[in-house]
């Protein structure tokens, strides 16, 4: 989150007004710069310590931006671009060795775009080595990856960091030796990446999702949050982003629930709100991996699936589409995977790239939904790879 | 904490300290948990409840039998996320091959605890370290085998254990099946660990595997073959956990931390020696109702873990006590 500072004083001042016994009932609204929808976010404290109102208001207006470029190839196209030199890096006529720091391959989104970036480097003969390196999702890790790999010779550095603050002073020094830099995926509080590639935003992805479900279930409609973990700011700008869309419709969100990526434990705490709202009227998921899991907790009780969101997760596609389920899609672009090196390819042309590369952010609707779905791929499989055209699908995917 | 200065309990306190501890702290958290969410009082609500308990049930009673005989088992997780990823991508959703899915799993469990056995008995590797390794080893496997994300589909016929149930079951409505397969394995686990040959044994093993082996038990033996239970043990809570959860790359991590924690409520001691299978019912059902509250509380996850820890401390230090004073 690189306007944090900005932030600081917004929170400063919100946290007075909590300590100053505004606890029980929302915040009076319009007080200061923060606004209305800002002070409804302080509800949750560990929510507020990670919120930016600029940041806010700016995936707000983005998400409605058409974004620069050809839509049928949304990595690379980008939103409210601000273009930046790059002829200094400019590494003509010569192979050049790209170097890739990876926070981790823990879970399937990342898997499938891994593969995804492997695929993209062979569709560049000018790259001669690609050297990953992956960090296990261990930031002392990642730090002594990037030392080393200052000394690998590498002409650009990738590098999805595995937390924001701890690996940002790593990735100033990987900056220092004169080496291109660039970060995608979550981010780090530093502008000294050449091109820092990410899509619109965690605010977009739950309020977007938000919408639906309170369209759906209305004023006074009792909704259910699932949460995978707390303190994550990816995370925490999800929730923020649902929140102030549910205060602002009224929707009563009658528990807001961790389930630390289990899905056995996401099943769990459905079932019990099941037992004790027999009214439950919609989920909002902060991510996809327990969609599936929700809906079978609504089954299994024989009861109605309620509208509920996720993401592009083909188990989660088929299971909508077969049962027509209302539901919705919020997608974090896998495709970023695709971006990163793209960005680097442009850097070490010589060619201009967005000093933020900012992609869509697309949403998966019943409309759309036949779109997303991939016949034959495996259930964990992301269909936002942006992947289905280059050489080697489906197979290096693991689908037939 | 001096035994010596403490008063005689009266008689009907005595009464009360005979009942395992691990039950009135079990009903202390019932208590507590209707009171917050009376729902939970409900048939459906309790069955649902023996339903989500059943695969940690399944793994702890595995887990039992090689405490009480003296070791550890920490590759129970790393083998039920196997299970569930195997099943998943040898079944890939026909459930015309369930059962000779399910004769993969048992085998490949078996031949899990065997290894484990057999490396901890007769190359001597402290159990610890060799189940460590086995952990590592099967996490790795399943992550080179799949590349991360899982592949295949769980059979429908495959699910149904740990999933549906029996309809139109007089006042409860549904009776998952889960619950028919925990009282034949609580049963069956009673029967060999208290009344056999086998379990008395087991006992014996870890009491004192010196004496136990001048008596004529064959030590080695006895220990692998509480691994082999206990690798079965592990196949039987995958099939549970899939059918419950579904298709995961991790479904059952931290599985073997819990099924050590609610063994070591249940006031068995590691080491060996001591341990019931009715006590270990009562330490599952106690962690899952303690999260329940916890739950209920609002309590983040790193509080929850906490707090299990907290309590298994406190299990530890009540069952060195009694050993203390009855010793």
């Amino acid at each position: 989150m690189p306007k944090r500072v900005r932030t600081v004083t917004a929170v400063l001042a919100a946290l007075t007004l909590a300590a100053t016994g505004c606890s029980s009932t929302r915040p009076t609204g319009g007080t200061g710069a923060s606004g209305a929808p800002g002070s409804a976010a302080a509800n949750s404290n560990s929510t507020f310590k990670f919120f930016s109102q600029a940041d806010f208001d700016k995936q707000m207006a983005q998400r409605t931006m058409s974004a620069q470029g050809d839509p049928s190839t949304p990595w690379v196209q980008m939103i409210q671009p601000s273009m930046v030199d790059t002829a200094k890096y400019a590494k003509p006529g010569r192979k050049w060795h790209l170097c890739f720091s990876n926070a981790a391959l823990d879970n399937p989104w990342r898997v499938t775009g891994m593969t995804t970036m492997k695929a993209e480097v062979k569709l560049h003969p000018e790259i001669g080595d690609f050297t990953v390196v992956d960090a296990g999702g261990k930031d002392d890790k990642q730090i002594a990856d990037l030392a080393d790999l200052a000394a690998k010779g590498c002409d650009a550095i990738i590098v999805s960091p595995n937390t924001t603050s701890a690996l940002t002073p790593a990735v100033e020094r990987a900056c220092r030796t004169g080496v291109p830099v660039v970060v995608f995926d979550r981010g780090v509080t530093t502008d000294c990446p050449v091109s820092y590639v990410h899509p619109i935003g965690g605010y977009a992805f739950g309020a977007a999702a938000a919408e639906f479900i309170a369209q759906r279930v209305g004023k006074g409609g009792k909704v259910l949050a699932l949460r995978i973990l707390p303190g994550v700011d990816v995370l925490e700008n999800r929730w923020a982003g649902a929140k102030i869309t549910f205060d602002k419709a009224g929707v009563n969100v009658v528990g807001v629930e961790f389930n630390n990526a289990d899905p056995a434990k996401a099943k769990g705490i459905v079932s019990d709100y099941i037992q004790r709202f027999p009214d439950l009227a919609g989920v909002w998921l902060d991510a996809g991996f327990a969609s599936v899991a929700t809906v079978e907790a609504f089954q299994d009780a024989g009861r109605k699936v309620p509208p509920l969101t996720g993401e592009d997760q083909q188990d989660f596609l088929n299971l909508w589409k077969k049962q027509n389920l209302t539901a919705f899609g919020s997608v974090y672009p896998v495709y970023q995977w695709r971006t990163g090196v793209i960005a680097a390819t442009w850097i070490l042309s010589g060619r201009q790239v967005p000093k933020e590369w900012v992609l869509p952010q697309p949403t998966i609707t019943a409309d759309n939904l036949d779109r997303w779905i991939d016949p034959g791929m495996p259930p964990l499989f992301f269909s936002s790879c942006g992947c289905q055209q280059m050489p080697g699908f489906p197979q290096a995917w693991g689908g037939r | 904490m001096s035994g010596l200065v403490e008063a005689r309990p009266r008689p009907g306190l005595r009464r009360l300290a005979a009942v395992p501890p691990i039950w009135l702290v079990l009903a202390a958290l019932l208590v507590v948990v209707v009171w917050r969410d009376p729902t939970f009082a409900q048939p459906a609500s309790l069955l649902a409840f023996l339903k989500r308990c059943a695969p940690l049930l399944v793994l702890a009673l595995g887990q039992l039998f090689v405490i009480v005989g003296g070791e550890f088992d920490l590759s129970v997780g790393a083998l039920v996320t196997a299970c569930v990823v195997i099943a998943a991508r040898l079944g890939d959703g026909d459930p015309g091959r369930t059962w000779w899915v399910v004769a993969v799993l048992a085998v490949f469990g078996a031949l899990v605890g065997l290894t484990n056995g057999l490396v901890t008995t007769l190359l001597r590797v402290p159990s610890f370290i060799t189940t460590l390794g086995s952990m590592l080893v099967l996490n790795g496997a399943v992550f080179l085998w799949t590349g991360g994300a899982p592949t295949g589909a769980l059979a429908d016929n495959l699910r149904v254990l740990g999933r549906s149930g029996m309809t139109g079951v007089p006042v409860v409505g549904q009776l998952p099946w889960a619950v028919p397969v925990l009282v034949v394995v609580v049963t069956g686990a009673t029967l060999l660990l208290h009344h056999t040959r086998f379990g008395d044994q087991v006992f014996a093993v870890g009491g004192g595997p010196r004496a136990a082996m001048l008596s004529g038990v064959d030590v080695w033996r006895i220990r692998t073959a509480t691994f082999v239970l206990s690798g079965l043990s592990a196949v039987l809570a995958g099939i549970l956990l899939a059918g419950f959860a579904g298709l995961s790359a991790d479904a059952g991590s931290g599985y073997e931390f819990q099924a050590i924690t609610a063994v070591v409520l249940a006031g068995a001691v590691l080491g060996g020696g001591r341990g019931t299978t009715v006590a270990t019912v009562g330490g599952v059902l106690t962690l899952q109702a303690l999260f329940i509250l916890l739950n209920l509380l609002g309590f983040a996850k790193p509080l929850r873990d906490s707090a299990e820890g907290v309590l298994v401390i406190a299990a530890g230090a009540y069952t060195a006590y009694r050993a203390r004073r009855s010793g």
